[in-house]
């Protein structure tokens, strides 16, 4: 394949993805010898969920460069179509079962009736939503994570995109996007319970014999494979003349428009496209976080997607798996409260509070000192060394300079 | 003969600031034609209008056989329906291979579906490095370009220009920052080029403009001044006082 010759992190990439899975599978409780703790195998699912996310954000702003800053909102909102299946199907199982307490089999109506009271009882309903007509089924509810993520990229890119709004206007637009969602969530006549959100996701309908030990591996699994395949999936789309056009609008779009080529339409494209392969993403990730709420859109988990991407080194794939491994597993253990405060003369160090000051600081330093990330590390090991330009583009009128930086 | 492009009575004011004043210029689809003009004369505006960068308060642009209007056209679509560009300031895509620019300027499917399953064959590689060779970058085909000196990039653009095949080349200032030597090869090459298509040479050196030995069309002000054979438009007393008189 052409690709892993251009691309030899590609092999790399994989091999370690699947070391790394058949390794925590063997030290899993429910497959292995169980030194790796259930939830820990959740929180490394999740971890793998999240590079997904990020591999698809650095597709559309490390190559593309468009700076969104709203892509947590399809991650949420893949989570909450699956999430509304299993919630349907799993409450289905527990009013059929007491319903069917008193002798006869429930009716239609009655069983509809129960789901209905059971799920939105706490906000003070009886109904279902018409939003939750396809609910029912897995197949549909399946599409919906595809189509409603897709199609609101669509329709926001198309508008954002046809009017040309680019850079930090782009960036605030996607921000009031994934915050109108979130508020509008927040209400509970959005049909999704408002802030109670979903929950119980961690329990598969139909599989309530298998416990969460296996389940959890299983999810594990799903996530591996799934950013195993978008990892080859990107890797061949930026390869190829696709990667150069969008590298090409990423650098200067004015110009790509000259050789004709539609820029919106590009750009919308990789919006859409990779507004599908973060809901996909999220689909995979709230089953195993097992609750989502609106509180998952809000404008900050998209910032933080950036930050991952910007810490792993954007414009390369693995650096940005890498950057959402590293950065959101830290700041699990600096939040989980497992970190040791550092007592100081004057008072206590306490990374709960602490953490976030220390990531915006790394960001930072990262931006201003490392702009290649983590990533860049690799750079480094072998052997590779690129001139330093401040961010400066290589001028017109020292070709000849950039000449000797590049034999260096 | 009839026009392969033909712009008449366009206007275009930037704040208030009549850039271009009711022109009106036409050329052929096999012709060679250099515009010179003082600094501001509206040379490089012109060019964006036809390539729709900028849209004129008023006036007609039309192209090609069926006499098709530009104005409504995004630039994607005027590039496609065959007008290609070079840039006063030489722009390539710097982060990117002589080969990639080369490949992406191609002609060949621009819509992103295509572009996404397009992989090039024998033939597209065998007209990469032709290109390459036409302009002297064979052996630089896997450099970025961006490495390259200021007179390379300039002559990358101009084999970025031959692989789109337009039919009408609007060029902008070829010869900044070439040696001499370099300077003869460009007016050659587009010399070479105008005899299968119309080519618009925008330039300030009489001495290139001369080898061009073309049709001259001085602009000044935003509208024509003078046209005709270099001679003639340098006897032209108008010409004389607004453009040759400052020692250009
Ligand atoms: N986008 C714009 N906004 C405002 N003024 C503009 C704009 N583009 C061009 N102008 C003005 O229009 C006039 C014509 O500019 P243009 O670039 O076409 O000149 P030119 O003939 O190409 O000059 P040069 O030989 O220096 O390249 C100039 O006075 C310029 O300042
Ligand atoms: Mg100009």
């Amino acid at each position: 394949m052409q690709t892993s010759r251009t691309n030899p992190s590609l092999t790399v990439f994989v091999a370690t993805l699947l070391a790394f899975a058949v390794l925590i599978t063997a030290l899993s409780e429910g497959y292995g010898t169980g030194h790796l703790s259930t939830s820990f195998i959740k929180t490394l699912g999740k971890t793998l969920c999240l590079g997904l996310a990020a591999l698809a954000m650095d597709l559309i702003w490390g190559y593309a460069g468009i700076l969104s800053l709203g892509h947590m909102a399809f991650f949420a909102l893949g989570g909450y179509m699956i999430g509304m299946w299993l919630m349907y199907a799993r409450t289905r199982e527990i009013v059929e079962a007491s319903l069917s307490g008193g002798g006869l089999p429930a009716t239609p109506q009655e069983l509809e009736q129960g789901i209905a009271s059971q799920i939105f009882g706490v906000v003070g309903g009886s109904d279902l939503p018409f939003i939750w007509g396809f609910a029912h089924s897995f197949p549909l509810q399946m599409a919906l994570v595809v189509l409603v993520p897709g199609v609101l990229a669509l329709v926001f890119g198309w508008l954002a995109f046809r009017a040309r709004v680019t850079g930090v206007y782009l960036s605030i637009l996607t921000q009031a996007m994934t915050l109108a969602l979130a508020l509008y969530l927040f209400q509970n006549e959005s049909g999704l319970r408002g802030n109670n959100g979903l929950s119980g996701l961690q329990n598969l309908p139909g599989l309530a014999d298998v416990d969460q030990a296996t389940l959890s591996v299983w999810f594990f699994w799903a996530s591996a494979a799934a950013l195993g395949l978008a990892y080859l999936l990107i890797s061949w789309i930026v390869s190829g003349k696709f990667g150069s056009v969008i590298r090409a609008i990423r650098d200067d779009e004015a110009r790509v428009r000259f050789l004709g080529y539609s820029v919106e339409g590009y750009k919308l494209f990789v919006f859409a496209l990779t507004a599908v392969v973060i809901a996909l993403a999220g689909a995979l990730y709230y089953p195993q976080a097992g609750i989502i709420n609106p509180a998952e859109l809000a404008p900050t988990a998209s910032i933080y997607l950036a930050v991952w991407v910007a810490i792993g080194g954007r414009g390369r794939l693995y650096g940005a798996v890498i950057g959402a491994a590293v950065v959101s597993l830290l700041s699990s253990w600096f939040t989980g409260g497992r970190a040791p405060s550092i007592p100081l003369g004057f008072g206590r160090l306490d990374w709960v509070d602490w953490w976030q000051v220390l990531l915006g600081l790394t960001f930072v330093l990262v931006t201003l000192f490392a702009p290649k990330g983590l990533g860049g590390l690799f750079d480094a090991l072998t052997g590779l060394r690129s001139p330093n330009r401040r961010g400066a583009a290589l001028g017109p009128d020292q070709g000849a300079l950039q000449e000797r930086e590049a034999q260096k | 003969m009839t026009a392969l492009l033909e712009v008449s009575g366009v206007t275009v004011s930037f704040d208030g600031f009549r850039a271009i004043n009711n022109l009106t210029f036409s050329i052929g689809p096999a012709e060679l034609r250099a515009i010179i003009g003082p600094n501001g004369a509206g040379k490089s505006t012109f060019m964006d209008i036809v390539t729709g960068k900028t849209r004129p308060d008023s006036g007609s642009v039309l192209f090609g056989d069926l006499s098709r209007s530009l104005l409504k056209m995004t630039e994607a679509q005027i590039a496609r329906a065959g007008i290609g560009r070079k840039f006063q300031r030489p722009t390539v895509f710097e982060d990117q291979s002589v080969a990639e620019n080369l490949t992406l300027a191609l002609r060949a499917a621009r819509s992103p579906w295509r572009v996404l399953f397009w992989r090039p064959t024998a033939q597209d590689r065998g007209r990469v490095a032709e290109l390459a060779e036409q302009v002297g970058l064979l052996d630089h085909l896997a450099r970025k370009s961006g490495e390259l000196s200021h007179g390379q990039k300039q002559w990358l653009e101009i084999a970025m220009l031959l692989a789109q095949e337009p039919r009408l080349l609007l060029v902008d200032e070829p010869a900044a920052g070439m040696t001499p030597a370099e300077r003869d090869l460009t007016t050659d090459m587009l010399v070479e080029i105008a005899k299968t298509r119309a080519v618009v040479v925008v330039e300030h050196d009489m001495e290139f403009v001369r080898r061009l030995n073309c049709k001259v069309t001085v602009l000044h002000e935003g509208a024509v001044l003078a046209e005709g054979s270099l001679e003639h438009v340098t006897r032209n007393k108008d010409v004389i006082d607004v453009y040759l008189g400052r020692g250009e």
